[in-house]
């Protein structure tokens, strides 16, 4: 391992860490804390540029950090959206240092947390994916209790940290099962192993239990509506887009790679989970009132669309899936970036308090709109596409009932869309939410995600992009 | 190895450690005995990873070393949840799992 070829390939790691460390000297040096958040913001924006510029690809500590070009497309997929994130909330940041509370802790914790999804995303081994998701998941308990004095927010880290603890128990038991059949924890030396022997099989479930409950698949849902109601906005929509989109995708690499022997046994789960989490997710999001809630339960329902691509196990099925978190990812934020705003300026988060908005605020409902048209799949946007190539990839192995079923689903998700569609529009209102001017970096975090949900539905390259991307992967 | 015991008898200690942990956090209604049981499960699973790697592949080290993370990350996961615990205590004056029960359904 020499060092040039160590450098070009963890460069975007050792750059984020730098960030951090960086970060907290800036803590300890400076009075003046509204400098970090110009600090952070600037510096992230730097290494997301550099992460387009020719990482290395290649593998490290003897097979535990495996790189290639699709994982570094993915982590740039990760770093725009964490750059949203940070351009939307930086407006609450601010609104903390008002109130003399911290505000450092929360770029650093964030970045901790990205930089633990990327150990995830190229983890060639079972420690290094283990180490990888908890470094992913702990700084997020702390993140959804930084609004300290509240009591949703306390009760939303709490039910993240106990449920994450124990669902990464179980995954762990699992690994200590394949373990136990194979003699190894590597992902390549493993795949040989996996048949349907029962110690395997048992092993290989409980490993996808931590998994599933990260992108929220239903029986493992239930903290989803919770956490996302109580933890500031920022946090929610981070949890909801980067920690879903990164889960999502180590699954998939990993039911592809070294799953694929088992197929007949994870397709059968899958299906199963695809089913009842696009029914469960939609039918609890019709009676939801709090817009955050809501959204939380169309992420959950999402996530059955997500897992149903990977049923066909082919090089269509992973680029349908890639394809769609970017879009998801895109959409999902826009969204949250309208709630958000609106909740900075006037604290409203309920559905009822966004009737009449067109006519005080028409740029943001229609970037509102905009996002849920994506979300629910109407044709010019990004979001079309994307289940478009997830239904082709599940029909292309002969799902036609899975299909006819999500069919139902994105027919249910596009009514509730729409009834706040129909609040923002057609609804009247005596006292509508005044017009406000939100301030620089949430105009950036809004114009982002229209832009990527626009270039996604109308720019063909990417996908190809991610074809080509994904076929050199699978080869 | 230790003589007379064979690894089924610790896979039976090690299986018994960890439901016992999951029963625990399933009935307690304290949340820093739920983080005990938690504990419980951890090291129920170190356990396991040690002795598989002593008793039927004794040529490689990985289970060792996974153990040795497990009782790492363990540690960073209870302290961030003690904070969170103590966070807890100070909005709702209790450490009661009844309590948090502000958002449901």
């Amino acid at each position: 391992m020499d060092l040039s070829n160590f450098f070009s390939i963890m460069r975007g790691e050792i750059v984020l860490a730098a960030i951090i460390l960086i970060l907290l000297l800036a803590e300890i040096a400076t009075k003046d804390k509204e400098k970090v958040i110009h600090l952070a913001i600037g510096l992230f924006l730097v290494h997301t540029v550099l992460g387009f510029f020719g990482v290395g690809e290649g593998v490290l500590f003897g097979g535990m950090f495996k790189t290639s070009s699709l994982v570094n497309m993915f982590k740039n997929i990760l770093n725009v959206g964490v750059m949203i994130v940070l351009f939307q909330s930086a407006e609450w940041v601010k609104s903390k240092l008002k109130k003399n509370e911290r505000v450092t802790e929360f770029y650093i914790l964030l970045f901790s947390s990205l930089l633990g999804m990327y150990y995830m995303i190229s983890a060639g081994d079972f420690l290094m994916f283990y180490i990888g998701i908890e470094m992913a998941s702990l700084p997020v308990a702390g993140l959804a209790a930084f609004d300290l004095y509240q009591k949703r927010s306390a009760e939303a880290a709490l039910k993240y940290i106990f449920l994450a603890a124990i669902t990464s128990g179980i995954s762990l038991l699992g690994i200590s099962f394949l373990y136990s059949a194979s003699g190894t924890i590597f992902f390549d030396e493993l795949k040989p192993f996996m048949t349907n022997d029962s110690l395997i099989t048992l092993g290989f479930l409980f490993f996808l239990v931590g998994l599933l409950f990260k992108i929220s698949i239903v029986p493992f849902h239930l903290w989803t509506a919770d956490v996302y109601e109580g933890a500031p906005i920022g946090v929610t929509s981070y949890l909801s887009v980067i920690s879903k989109g990164a889960s999502a995708f180590i699954l998939v690499i990993i039911l592809f790679t070294m799953a694929r022997p088992i197929m007949e046994l994870w397709r059968e789960v899958i299906y199963m989970l695809s089913i009842l989490t696009m029914f469960i997710g939609n039918i609890f999001a019709l009676r939801q009132k709090n817009m955050k809630r809501f959204l939380a339960f169309s992420s959950i329902a999402q996530a059955g669309f997500i897992i149903l691509g990977m049923l066909s196990g082919s090089q269509l099925g992973m680029s349908a899936v890639v394809f769609f978190l970017a879009t998801y990812i895109f959409s999902n934020l826009g969204a949250f970036g309208v709630v958000y705003a609106i909740a900075n300026q006037t604290g409203k988060e309920e559905m009822d308090d966004y009737n009449g908005f067109y006519r005080t605020n028409p740029l943001l409902s229609v970037l509102m709109m905009l996002a849920l048209f994506s979300l629910a799949g109407i044709p010019p946007v990004a979001g079309f596409f994307g289940k478009f190539f997830l239904f082709m990839s599940a029909a292309s192995v002969g799902y036609y009932w899975l299909i006819f079923f999500a069919v139902i689903n994105v027919t249910i998700s596009l009514y509730y869309y729409l009834l706040v569609v129909r609040a923002m529009f057609v609804r009247k209102n005596d006292n509508p939410i005044p017009a406000f001017k939100s301030d620089l970096y949430m105009k950036i975090g809004l114009i982002l995600p229209a832009v990527g949900i626009l270039l996604l539905g109308l720019y063909s390259p990417v996908y190809e992009h991610i074809n080509e991307l994904v076929g050199m992967f699978l080869k | 190895m230790i003589q007379g015991i064979g690894v089924t008898d610790f896979f039976i200690i090690s299986t018994l450690m960890f439901f016992m942990g999951v029963y625990g956090f399933i009935t307690r209604k304290n949340l820093i005995t739920i983080l005990i049981a938690i504990e419980l499960i951890l090291n129920a699973v170190a356990i396991n990873f040690v002795i598989i790697n002593k008793y039927l592949y004794p040529e490689g080290l990985h289970g060792q070393i996974f153990s040795i993370f497990i009782i790492a990350v363990a540690a960073a996961e209870v302290a961030i949840a003690i904070a969170i615990v103590i966070d807890f205590y100070r909005t709702h004056k209790s450490v009661s799992v009844e309590e948090g029960e502000m958002m449901k359904y």
